[in-house]
């Protein structure tokens, strides 16, 4: 009898102890969590009520900068943009990752595979900047981009892709697609090597072709890859900043202003942090009501 | 761990919700009253630097060697002055002002517009130097884009800021290129002008580069030369300055922009203007690649080394011979931080490069334009032909015509990035009507001021 009570007893004491220690080994995380993630959060949200110019003293406006979110349709465009970047940062990605991961799959074994996979990689570890500078050259009115346009006697619709009204969206969007494609390819690429190679087999045995194989066994197996390309990439559709600063600045007109870069002229130079961290706000909820969604439709097939 | 996934969210929320209730105690933001500098006038200060070592702290803008030019020879004069020197790009400066001058107090700041930084107590009042240095007998016009009155309006008031020198801006011509297409004086009107664009662009030369790409509607420059040549500058240094009423909506103006829009209809700007830099547009122009170019003194020197010989400058014609002209004309602005801890040698400084001879030499030949400082004061001499002479002497006609004004992009904090930049890369494409763009500005103008 008393030797299972003293086991419980040892356990019991244990325990409150081992809890300790693992808060004790979370706290600095939790610190520097809580002092540069969720009290900036939350400051924004205070901001957010608030008319301020970040200096001077500050009104309490309720609502009001939410309310303007809506009105302003020179705002309410910056949303538009954004998702109009999606196909861009999101979708040629993703299908074109799949498909060139796909190749590279079935040529794995040669050289070629590699120095793919490596190219394809390089945007990844190319700053963000120095890629935009680049493609900024790339796509000016005597870049390489009408160079080649010219050479194939393209020379009518060769133009300033960035300095054009009609142009300069999709010119940014197919800088984040150059971007985003390394970054997918290779995350599809290591899923596709965890599906067992029997499931092929016998799919081949079935007298399956390579589109067979790709739709049945490849595509259902890369469920949680593509949902992970999927939410990494929207979010950098939503929440691009970077690219859009470095090539086009907004411009021309407002034609390239998307909500990363409004919140930053709201907030710099036009000082009205208020309305600033209002549109932050609103943008932080606009990728969870867009990503939340895609998480639960990827992940279900895995359960 | 069962519970994880109901048990997360919980308390995630509850975190949150106890963060938000200490974080929504206080308002953000100082006090509403005005700082102190704002409301009596200082005591007269003597400007000096004393004899004990002193680091003055500055900021200073990236690009343009003048001001540190400045900083050596002065350290050189005083060698217990040192510098501790910080530089950014003009839009980081801008953007950083209020936060720079208010967290981290510099004793002498490049300074974009200064009304908005006035109003919020980050500038010193600098009166009492003015006053024993003997700033307030100088020309007038050369301070009152710098002083700002109790509204908020600038033009008269406290001194807020001072200039390293002072610039204007006209156009720059290619000379060799003018040759070519017959232009051997300059334009003395603005049909003469477009005559000349005209026959640059028949000659397969670009007429005018510009920029106009990004966030910098070069194509402000172009328009407020023309506004000049329709109208007269006052009203329009009224909108800058914040007057009471003042429009931007004026028929003249309407004129201007409509003189303009047919300049890029006519196909006298570079067809990719809507993303072409600033760099790109001197690249270009030094390059031989355009006829004009709508810029500033500032790149006078600059000019002199790279093209020698082959740069002229005019100011913009009148639309009717020997008409007045006017153009854009403003001080390379340095403030005082409310803050600064050395304020008295930051303004002795001021006060040197306006004053002291090798320092106004340096102002001419590194900074392109014209000294501050009195009247009767020393000029350096200038060689015949360069360009810095041919900007020099067009200052001394601004002056004399009394046609200096501000940037119409220094209207307010945001004007220039929210307003002038956008519907002037509209109107390049072509898709916004002189009308609407004025009336658009206006309506900007109008929230921005009441803000």
């Amino acid at each position: 009898m008393s030797a299972p009570i003293t086991g419980r007893r040892a356990r019991r004491a244990r325990r409150p102890r081992a809890v300790w220690l693992g808060w004790l080994f979370a706290a600095p995380a939790i610190v520097m969590y809580a002092t540069f993630v969720l009290r900036p959060l939350l400051l924004t949200v205070q901001y957010s009520f608030y008319d301020w110019n970040g200096i001077g003293a500050s009104t309490w406006v309720g609502l009001d900068n939410y309310g303007r979110l809506i009105t302003d349709s020179e705002l309410f465009a910056t949303i538009l943009h954004a998702f109009e970047l999606i196909v861009f940062f999101s979708g040629i990605p993703v299908l074109l990752g799949l498909f060139v991961a796909a190749t590279i799959r079935s040529i794995a074994a040669s050289r070629l595979a590699t120095v793919a996979r490596t190219l394809l990689f390089l945007p990844q570890v190319i700053p963000l900047v120095a890629a935009g500078i680049m493609w900024s050259w790339l796509l000016s009115s005597t870049g390489l981009a009408n160079e080649l346009l010219s050479a194939v006697g393209l020379d009518s619709i060769t133009r300033a892709w960035l300095g054009d009204f009609d142009t300069a969206l999709p010119a940014v969007g197919v800088i984040g697609a150059w971007v985003l494609v390394g970054l997918c390819t290779l995350l599809l690429l290591a899923g596709m090597s965890k599906i067992d190679p029997a499931l092929y087999e016998a799919a081949r045995l079935d007298g399956a072709g390579p589109v067979r194989e790709f739709r049945s066994i490849t595509l259902p197996s890369l469920r949680q890859e593509i949902g992970v390309c999927v939410t990494v990439t929207v979010i950098a559709a939503l929440a691009s900043f970077d690219i859009v600063y470095i090539s086009t600045q907004g411009g021309p007109g407002n034609s390239t202003m998307v909500p990363g870069l409004e919140i930053y002229y709201l907030a710099f130079s036009e000082r009205e942090v208020g309305m600033a961290s209002a549109l932050a706000v609103a943008l932080v909820l606009l990728v969870l009501a867009v990503v939340l969604p895609i998480q639960r439709l990827t992940r279900d097939g895995s359960r | 761990m069962a519970h994880g996934p109901t048990r997360r969210p919980l308390l995630a929320a509850l975190t949150l919700a106890a963060l938000a209730a200490t974080a929504a105690c206080s308002a953000p933001g100082g006090s509403s009253e005005p700082a102190g500098a704002a409301t009596s006038a200082p005591a007269v200060s003597a400007a000096t630097c004393g004899t004990a070592p002193v680091t003055l702290k500055g900021y200073f803008e990236t690009g343009f060697p003048l001001p540190k030019n400045l900083a050596d020879e002065f350290t050189k004069q005083f060698p217990n002055v040192k510098w501790d020197i910080r530089e950014d790009q003009f839009a980081v400066i801008t953007q950083n002002a209020p936060r720079v001058l208010a967290d981290d107090p510099p004793d002498l700041m490049r300074l974009p517009q200064v009304s908005e930084l006035v109003k919020d107590g980050l500038l010193k009042n600098l009166d009492g130097y003015a006053q024993s240095t003997g700033w307030d007998k100088w020309p007038a016009s050369q301070l009152e884009q710098m002083r700002v009155g109790a509204s908020g309006q600038r033009g008269d008031g406290p001194l807020y800021a001072m200039g390293l020198n002072f610039s204007m801006t006209g156009l720059f011509y290619n000379k060799k290129l003018a040759t070519q297409i017959g232009m051997t004086q300059p334009p003395a009107t603005l049909a003469d002008l477009d005559a000349a664009l005209q026959k640059a662009k028949d000659a397969g030369i670009t007429p005018i580069d510009q920029f106009n790409g990004g966030a910098t509607g070069g194509l402000a420059f172009p328009l407020q030369n023309l506004m000049t040549a329709y109208g007269d500058p006052a009203p329009i240094n009224d909108w800058i300055f914040q007057k009471p009423g003042a429009t931007i909506d004026t028929p003249s103006n309407l004129q201007a922009v409509q003189h303009l829009e047919k300049w890029i209809k006519a196909g006298y700007f570079a067809d990719d203007i809507n993303s072409q830099d600033y760099a790109t547009m001197m690249s270009r122009f030094i390059g031989g690649k355009a006829l004009f170019m709508f810029n500033g003194d500032w790149e006078s020197g600059n000019l002199d080394k790279q093209m020698a010989g082959n740069a002229g400058f005019l100011l913009m014609p009148p639309a009717q011979a020997g008409g007045k002209q006017a153009a854009m004309s403003a001080p390379l602005t340095y403030g005082i931080s409310s803050k600064a801890k050395n304020a008295d040698c930051a303004a002795f400084f001021l006060n040197w490069v306006a004053t002291n001879q090798q320092a106004r030499d340096i102002a001419v030949k590194v900074g392109g334009s014209h000294p501050m400082g009195p009247a009767d004061a020393y000029m350096p001499p200038v060689q015949e032909g360069t360009v810095t002479a041919a900007t020099l002497a067009a200052g001394a006609t601004i002056g004399k015509d009394n046609g200096a004004m501000d940037f119409i992009a220094n209207a307010t904090g945001a004007i220039y990035a929210k307003s002038w930049t956008p519907q002037l890369q509209k109107l390049a494409a072509g898709q916004q009507t002189p009308d609407a763009l004025l009336k658009s500005v206006q309506k900007d103008y109008e929230t921005q001021v009441e803000n």
